[in-house]
């Protein structure tokens, strides 16, 4: 096990190298715990009842939301599209649900999509955004590049969110579009939105 | 070794208000072939999904039971989902998984099961509160009775034989498959 030892040492060196330079960089604003709470004020009106996700730090606040809900199931999932089973199930028996993911989770989704598309079911996905902007893993760009692209192609209306201040009206619009038609609706929050990853620990 | 038509008709004799999902290919034709209901849901796609469908449907149907049938491949592909549904622990959900140890769709290649992957003990891993394998049809009437009683989750292997039987193909319009169901759930909230 000496090589993965080594490997892993040099790999925290770098970390830490970037770590002192993330936290010089970020600064919390206020937006950064507004924005949540305007979605789930959506998910109140709109009455959702399910909410697939898997953990994300972008998610978080809007995840603590809905556990603290008892009028919402949370399911954490092992892979995002296990989440679009979930939304079909939930609507077959009357409810609404939504799923939350970062853009690597859409990947992983695709042809699990075809199961909202091919039978009309409603579907709201959260998609926070990695690889686009100030992004520290360049291993998240391949996918954060091409996930508007690839929602669109597999039927999505996509709406990109990069300000605060636009989220209640986006979401409200397009959540409506979503659960009157039968439409799927991604809304794409940018890493600009969401603040870069804190690399603190 | 069952008789995969033979067993499935005997899970949903008297089925009452039992909600069915059918996982993919074979599942399918076999739900189909014991009597087409509007209480069923055929997939003829999305792969990896039925469990999870499955787990929607309970959580949004807590006081009544749903049934997931599905194949092996089907299964295996979304293995995940035992772990996220062990989290759930939804007391109305129930899985049978008809294993024939093949993938049946593309040409009878061997599939996970066939080296001995064991499905009941994955489940029991994810906290399922029964699982376990059955092979003779003297075991429907027990099956049947844990998809109509038992706490859930549940997962049985049921194990059948890797014959071809004919194909019975029900509604393959995605919509008009929801659509039916939707009323058909709609329809006995109402009636209560």
């Amino acid at each position: 096990m000496g090589w993965r030892t080594l490997a892993r040492d040099a790999i925290f060196a770098n970390l830490l190298d970037r770590i002192a330079i993330g936290a010089a960089l970020h600064t919390p604003t206020p937006r950064e715990t507004s924005w949540p709470d305007a979605i789930f004020r959506h998910f109140r009106r709109v009455g959702i009842r399910q909410v697939g996700y898997v953990p994300d730090a972008g998610h978080s606040r809007l995840i603590a939301l809905c556990q603290a809900d008892p009028d919402i199931a949370d399911a954490v999932l092992t892979t995002e599209e296990e989440g679009v089973g979930l939304v079909a199930g939930a609507a077959l028996g009357g409810q609404r649900a939504a799923l939350l993911m970062q853009s690597s989770g859409v990947g992983n989704c695709i042809n699990m999509f075809s199961l909202l598309r091919n039978c009309g079911f409603a579907g709201v996905i959260f998609v926070t955004m990695r690889g686009e902007f100030g992004e520290f893993n360049q291993w998240q760009v391949p996918m954060g590049s091409i996930t508007g692209d690839v929602l669109r192609l597999a039927g999505f209306l996509t709406y990109r969110i990069d300000n605060a201040d636009d989220v209640d009206e986006i979401v409200g619009a397009g959540c409506d579009m979503a659960f009157d038609g039968n439409l799927q609706v991604a809304f794409l929050l940018s890493q600009r939105l969401i603040g870069r990853k804190q690399w603190t620990r | 070794m069952l008789d995969r038509r033979d067993f499935v008709r005997h899970l949903l004799i008297d089925r009452g208000d039992l909600l069915v999902v059918s996982g993919l290919g074979s599942a399918t034709y076999d739900v189909a072939a014991a009597g087409d209901h509007p209480l069923n849901f055929y997939l003829w796609g999305a792969m990896g999904g039925t469990a999870m469908i499955g787990l929607g449907l309970a959580l949004a149907q807590p006081d009544r039971r749903v049934a997931v049938l599905t194949g092996d491949g089907d299964m295996l592909m979304g293995i995940g989902s035992l772990a996220t549904i062990g989290v759930k622990q939804p007391k109305n959900l129930a899985i049978v998984v008809l294993d024939n140890a093949h993938y049946g769709e593309t040409g009878m290649q061997p599939s996970h099961t066939k080296s001995g992957i064991d499905l009941p003990a994955a489940a029991l891993a994810c906290r399922f509160k029964h699982a376990g394998a059955v092979s003779r049809i003297e075991q429907a009437t027990e099956v049947r009775a844990l998809l109509h009683e038992a706490e859930g989750p549940i997962l049985v292997s049921a194990r059948i034989k890797e014959d071809d039987v004919p194909r019975v193909l029900p509604l393959r319009d995605g919509h008009a498959i929801k659509q039916r169901f939707i009323a058909a759930v709609a329809a006995l909230s109402a009636a209560r």
